[in-house]
């Protein structure tokens, strides 16, 4: 009997010293989303039957290993006893109560995490290999809606977003640990869209990175997220919305980057994925089929809006989205081949 | 050069010429259709097919099947040739149980090391942020050629550069060890049902053999995709990437399919040996435990393994024949691939870990001097689990995109898969309590499983309810998790039951020493391993990724991480050290080692030939440990003098 009144002092200590280190060691990054701040709620519940749990077990395989071990030279067997049908039925029927009040905490906390606010602005969320790309819809002056694309993921504080998710290739993930939450993005068009609601609730840049695994560069898809107080947002979507009244080359630099071209064509040289841009125009290149052909203004352009006509040596066909003649103006494509040809 | 007229030399031999005739035969088919002869992926895939059916017939696995097929009768009766050294039986045809079990074992073991090899290289690659380990200097060494500029769909055999070859070496690494763990339980099952439940073999020798070496080729095919241009897909091989990974995915989907065949072919076997071949007296409640989870694991594999042949199946016909099941943009769907995928997968997790759990249970009560505390519940605790895993596979799909709201039933079944394995802790806790405990080897091993499967246990719930798991999914977390499960579920237990029964194998015991090193290096640099990974999957670390942003702070973590992987694989060639030394040199083992109950201990070390002379009889219950005069077995019921333990 002494032996089980130590063993329920050992265990009440380990939970407690357990539990206190897990709810207290900074274990989640930052907390920076209205979803995150429920889910650690979740978490730290999580963490005390952890403690308990792990704590229960330990303690009474250790305390018997080291108090019932045997003695050098000891012969003998142990205390006999079978089993105790009441305690069976005690430790069968609390766990199921346990876990039943779990998941109906863990489907309350879902609800509150995927609560819908109707206010909520709505981004489209266009994932490739290995790029992301965001697409804003502003009302402009005249109330003709203008379509803002942007490498980066500008988000206001304190707003909900509804991300509606798109893959142009294979399967991606959106994940951003300081908001806690992500979402499978999948090809196939409208039927396979999906919805992913975050509300940020803190200033600061963070990242989103792929977390279902697509391919070679699956580890670098990655994209900045800037969350900005609400005025600052507005007045860059205005900014945005506006024409490019920039030179054509620059113009062209800002699709190139918007678009995500730049996460696989280099600006100095050097190979990522496709060709560097880098001394290309006019440059002379041998052909998959051994042709060879001289870069230009008609070459580029067929490059960019059906990228598998012409394969250059040591390259692959259908690495390249084949969407972007749907998706760029022909004003931006031109820009883009002054771009390219001003890299020399 | 005894081995050239081995079966395994002639189902090589087999297999290679197997494969150019399959070459052959699709390449002539393709000129009768008006095609071009060659094209990569159908030839060298029609090639791989006749090639895995030509090894089963070089090998002779259908000798007497194609015997009576012709009418002519075949011994049953298993003869050893006194005339050849006893280790070739290993490396042929033989329908000894024990054979096909160290068989199974062996080959699982070099699957683990084949595993434990490519996780080197991938954990020395994450030591640091950046691409510094695999890069092309290594990548010439290590493969002997310059990666070019080739994108991902060249379909060229080479590796087309570092961070492919990291993905491919990742995503063999995790469908090796499950190859290798499927061959580990196929060696438990084999190996100790017959003896355990007083059998001379299992129930269809020749169908056992064949679930066997069916394996080989399997297991060849499957590493073979690294010479193929690999697979970046992980071990789940979702679709669409695994339509437009290299040729080595289609090794990948046959190799696993090979390896289904055996766990099917093999659970049958199982499944009939434990109803129908019990020895006189043994009621089901009299059984030792492992049979229970041996019989559970068998009614899994065989009835949830078709799903995953039927649906690698479907990925090789999508590739080969371009039936858009999963593809999108035609028509399929990437979803429905998850869902039949894992509808296998997760019961296959309960495959791995049943029998190890079983292995807890049995060993427990002979190191403890204990009865099992509360047999009943142990055993039905194996069929709870196994009933409940076949309705909680979608929680491997929270973040999927499948509908929403299926998500809360799928949370409600996976909670409750901690009920019944809570009930096997609270056993093994209490079956420890006032023991006398003995901490020879196999017990180490054992109470380090418990600990370590506890961990993988509690671990569990912050992944089952949604709202958390929209964190912790695809992160190392769940990678931490799920090692915490293999380890304590399957590799540490395994590890117990070879040095436990290592003497009634050889006749020889191991190194106690040895073995004690090999457990205080290894318990402890998996702790640091497995919560390592949790810590960093908590804070953010995605699974699958070859390199990560210096400034997240993950380095000093990765680099002890690094550190206990190579402590492990160094204590596990510590264990292949000392199995092999003392399966030469150890001293002989007396009868029975560990002073315990179970029939297989009460003959001769190593078992004989035809297990048990004479049938026995039970006469009582078996871990009766503590009560005098109880006996188990009665070895010798028509002479009437009691030689049982005890």
């Amino acid at each position: 009997m002494i032996h089980l009144v130590i063993v329920a002092f050992l265990v009440v200590a380990s939970t407690i010293g357990v539990g206190l280190f897990l709810t207290n060691y900074p274990l989640l990054p930052l907390q920076a989303s209205e979803q995150a701040v429920n889910i650690d709620g979740l978490f730290d519940i999580h963490w005390w039957f952890i403690a308990f749990f792990f704590s229960l077990i330990t303690v009474f395989v250790v305390y018997s290993v080291i108090v019932f071990r045997r003695k050098p030279g000891e012969r003998g067997d142990g205390v006999y006893m079978h089993g105790n049908t009441r305690l069976e039925i005690v430790w069968t029927i609390v766990p199921i109560a346990i876990v039943l009040w779990l998941a109906v905490i863990g489907a309350d906390s879902l609800a509150t995490v995927e609560r819908r606010d109707p206010e909520a602005i709505t981004v489209d969320v266009f994932a490739a290999q290995w790029n992301w790309r965001f697409q804003y819809s502003v009302e402009v002056e005249g109330g003709t809606v203008a379509a803002v694309v942007s490498d980066t993921l500008v988000l206001p504080k304190n707003q909900q977003v509804l991300l509606r998710l798109h893959s142009d290739d294979v399967i991606h993930s959106f994940y951003v640990p300081e908001f806690r939450v992500k979402q499978d993005v999948l090809p196939g068009g409208e039927e396979f869209t999906r919805e992913l609601r975050i509300t940020p609730n803190l200033e600061g840049t963070f990242k989103v990175r792929c977390a279902e695994i697509c391919g070679q560069l699956h580890w670098d898809m990655q994209a900045e997220i800037q969350v900005v107080d609400r005025s600052e947002f507005l007045s860059w979507l205005q900014e945005q919305a506006g024409d490019c009244e920039l030179s054509p080359e620059e113009c062209g630099q800002r699709w190139a980057t918007q678009f995500g071209c730049l996460a696989c064509h280099s600006l100095d040289g050097t190979v990522v994925i496709g060709p560097s841009w880098q001394g290309l125009y006019g440059s002379s290149e041998e052909l998959s089929d051994g042709s060879t052909i001289t870069v230009d203004d008609a070459y580029l352009h067929e490059s960019i809006v059906d990228p598998n006509a012409k394969i250059v040596q040591g390259f692959s066909a259908g690495v390249m989205p084949q969407t972007f003649a749907g998706i760029l103006t022909e004003e931006q494509i031109q820009q883009i081949i002054a771009f390219i040809a001003s890299l020399q | 050069m005894r081995f050239f007229s081995t079966g395994l030399f002639r189902g090589l031999v087999a297999q290679v010429a197997g494969s150019v005739v399959g070459m052959a035969f699709v390449m002539a088919a393709r000129v009768l259709m008006g095609e071009p002869a060659w094209s990569r992926e159908p030839v060298i895939v029609g090639g791989m097919i006749i090639g895995a059916l030509a090894f089963l017939v070089g090998v002779g696995s259908f000798n007497d099947w194609f015997k009576w097929a012709r009418g002519k009768q075949v011994s049953d009766e298993i003869t050893v040739d006194p005339n050849k050294p006893s280790w070739m039986r290993y490396f042929s045809v033989d329908y000894d149980h024990k054979v096909i079990g160290i068989q199974y074992g062996v080959v699982s073991m070099l699957l683990l090391l084949f595993g434990g090899t490519f996780a080197m290289f991938f954990r020395t690659e994450l030591a640091t942020a950046g691409i510094d380990f695999l890069n092309n200097e290594i990548f010439k060494v290590l493969l002997g050629y310059e990666p070019g500029p080739v994108g991902l769909l060249s379909g060229g055999a080479m590796m087309p550069n570092p961070e492919h070859f990291f993905n491919s070496l990742m995503s063999l690494h995790g469908i090796v060890m499950i190859a290798g763990i499927l061959l580990g339980v196929g060696a438990m099952s084999n190996y100790l049902v017959p003896m355990l439940i007083g059998a001379n073999d299992m129930a269809f020798p020749r169908l056992n053999s064949f679930a066997f070496w069916v394996n080989v080729p399997g297991a060849l095919i499957l590493l073979s995709s690294l010479l193929f241009g690999g697979f970046d897909t992980g071990w789940v091989g979702y679709p669409p990437l695994a339509l437009r990974a290299p040729l080595g995915m289609q090794m990948f989907l046959f190799g696993v399919y090979l390896i289904g065949i055996s766990s099917i072919a093999g659970a049958i076997n199982v499944i009939v040996t434990i109803l129908t071949m019990r020895a006189k007296g043994m009621t089901m409640m009299k059984m030792p435990i492992f049979a229970w989870a041996a019989l559970a694991t068998a009614v899994l594999q065989f009835s949830a393994t078709q799903l995953i042949g039927l649906t690698f199946q479907l990925v090789m016909l999508e590739r080969l024949l371009g039936m858009p099941f999963f593809d999108a943009t035609a028509g399929g769907d990437p979803i429905l691939y998850q869902h039949l995928f894992w509808f296998y997968s997760h019961p296959a997790v309960y495959v791995f870990i049943l029998p190890g759990l079983g292995i807890i249970s049995e060993l427990l009560p002979v190191f403890a001097r204990k009865p099992l505390y509360g047999y009943k519940w142990v055993a039905f605790s194996s069929f709870g689990i196994a009933l409940i895993s076949f309705f909680v596979w979608a929680h491997h799909m929270f973040v999927s995109g499948m509908s929403p709201y299926l998500r809360i039933p799928f949370m409600y079944s996976t909670l409750l898969v901690a009920v019944p394995t809570g009930v096997k802790f609270f056993s093994w806790a209490g079956t420890l309590w006032q023991g006398k405990i003995k901490l020879a080897t196999p017990m180490l091993f054992v109470l380090g499983s418990i600990i370590i499967f506890l961990l993988g246990g509690v671990t569990g719930p912050p992944a089952a309810t949604i709202s958390t798991d929209l964190h912790i999914h695809d992160t190392y977390f769940v990678v931490g998790h799920f090692h915490d499960t293999m380890f304590g579920g399957f590799i540490f237990p395994i590890i117990a039951a070879i040095y436990y029964w290592f003497p009634k194998m050889t006749g020889r015991m191991y190194s106690e020493r040895l073995g004690k090193w090999h457990f205080w290096l290894m318990f402890p640099a998996f702790m640091l391993l497995s919560n390592g990974m949790l810590l960093l999957g908590l804070q953010g670390m995605r699974r699958r990724v070859v390199a990560y942003d210096a400034d997240l702070g993950f380095g000093p973590l990765h680099v002890a991480l690094t550190i206990a992987g190579f402590v492990i694989f160094f204590s596990m060639i510590l264990f292949a050290i000392n199995i092999i030394r003392s399966a030469r040199k150890g001293p002989e083992a007396k009868d029975n080692v560990w002073d315990s109950r179970s029939p297989e201990w009460q003959i001769a070390s190593p078992a004989p030939l035809h297990n048990y002379a004479q049938p026995f009889e039970v006469v009582g219950e078996p871990y009766d440990y503590g009560l005098q005069n109880s006996p188990y077995v009665n070895m010798t019921p028509a002479g009437g003098s009691a030689t049982a333990s005890h």
